[in-house]
């Protein structure tokens, strides 16, 4: 019989955790998520008087939090100060976004065509970070939030690291949503195509149960393949599909046949092709009735 | 007031009424009468496009823009109509008013998609 209980371990152990912010002007309110390489708190910017995202680093070094701040974008969450707790660990605070992560909000977004164009704003953000020479490397619903507006965000780059650098000792990513040359660590150097992975897997994720057609399903398919080679080259070539896709347009990841193009013109052209027929019948019916 | 949206209808109105207009030689063949009935139903169509796309700059709604496409078409159809046929003597109310409000239609449908375009990309 152990004379602590596991209650007591418990307490203990959070209040280990708990980080040390003396000497800082922020104050600790509740903690939010465990992400990669850290824990996330809510704390209150004592200086300012608002509410910010705390991550408290597991592993010493500020690398996360200055490849974040290199990241100004809408769609990325942007960073507010960078500092060293007592204990020597690293913290970095953030905007804190009061919203939903994408994996629970989903089911708040019924139609396909807005999911489509959610993944868009994501491949926005992360077309940015490649643009500036970052990888993300652990894309997944948990990473990105969903603000009140509608504001796509992505979160938690503890495992981002710089194209064309070596691949750091650890994996990380999620299984489901992490490419395979990662998940094998085989590639000796990662590119935008990892990360192209991990966006298909979110929007198969997002379309998941839904009627998808096989120009979707193309498009799906061709960003998880296993071998990067086959996928698309960098995100923006994966935007330009969804993209497409949602204006009616041809995707490279179809090759269409005649009768393909020829159903696809009918279809975005379905009224006007009918008010012409409509034109041509009401012509023919005049002349037939009313013809001399 | 964007005269791209008027401009657009105006020239849409005025080529779909000369080909209804010349749809015409199907009965009369062609000659003379049909290209006077095509001249005649083009500037019509172009006063309706005109009329589609001032309503164009100011409406949004869509069916609102082709209702008035279609009204007006008809309207001037039915003046147009109205009018005897200066051989026969015969008014051709179904000839020219079916055709005419379909064309009206269709001016106010294309307006509208080309005004929805023109929004989305501003």
């Amino acid at each position: 019989m152990s004379w602590i209980s596991d209650k007591t371990i418990q307490r203990l152990r959070q209040v280990a955790e708990l980080p040390d912010l003396t000497g800082t002007h922020y104050r600790l309110l509740e903690r939010v998520a465990h992400g990669g390489m850290g824990v996330v708190w809510l704390a209150l910017d004592e200086k300012l008087d608002r509410r910010v995202a705390l991550k408290v680093l597991d592993v010493s070094g500020e690398e996360e939090a200055r490849i974040l701040a290199k990241l100004e974008h809408p769609g990325i969450v942007p960073v507010h100060d960078v500092g060293r707790l007592a204990d020597g660990r690293v913290f970095y605070t953030m905007k804190y976004i009061e919203g939903d992560r994408l994996d629970r909000y989903v089911a708040q977004i019924s139609s396909v065509p807005e999911r489509l164009r959610m993944v868009h704003r994501i491949c926005e953000a992360v077309a940015f970070a490649h643009a500036r020479g970052v990888l993300h490397r652990d894309l997944k619903p948990e990473n990105i939030m969903v603000g009140p507006f509608g504001e796509v965000l992505v979160m938690d780059w503890g495992l981002a690291m710089l194209l064309g650098d070596r691949m750091p000792g650890d994996i990380g990513g999620t299984p489901g949503y992490m490419a395979p040359e990662l998940a094998r660590a085989e590639a000796r150097h990662l590119d935008e195509r990892t990360d192209v992975y991990s966006l298909g897997a979110i929007l198969q994720f997002l379309v998941a149960g839904r009627n998808t057609d096989k120009l979707l399903r193309a498009i799906i398919e061709k960003s998880i393949e296993p071998n990067p080679a086959s996928r698309y080259a960098d995100v923006k070539a994966l935007a330009s599909e969804i993209a497409a896709y949602l204006d009616g347009l041809p995707v490279a990841a179809h090759p269409e046949s005649f009768v393909d193009s020829a159903r696809r013109f009918i279809q975005k052209h379905r009224l006007a092709i009918g008010l012409v027929l409509a034109y041509a019948a009401a012509r023919l019916l005049i002349q037939i009735f009313f013809g001399g | 007031m964007d005269m791209n949206k008027i401009a657009y209808a105006v020239i849409l109105g005025a080529i779909l009424g000369a080909l209804d207009g010349l749809s015409a030689a199907y009965e009369f063949g062609f000659g003379q009468k049909v290209l006077t009935i095509a001249g005649l139903s083009s500037i019509k169509s172009l006063v309706v496009g005109l009329i589609v796309g001032i309503t164009a700059c100011y409406v949004r709604n869509k069916g609102m823009i082709i209702a008035v496409g279609m009204i007006v078409a008809l309207a001037f159809a039915y003046l147009v109509a109205a009018q005897p046929d200066a051989d026969t003597g015969e008014k051709y109310y179904a000839h020219i008013m079916g055709t005419g409000g379909l064309v009206g239609l269709i001016v106010g449908y294309a307006t509208a998609k080309f005004s929805e375009k023109q929004t989305a990309s501003s």
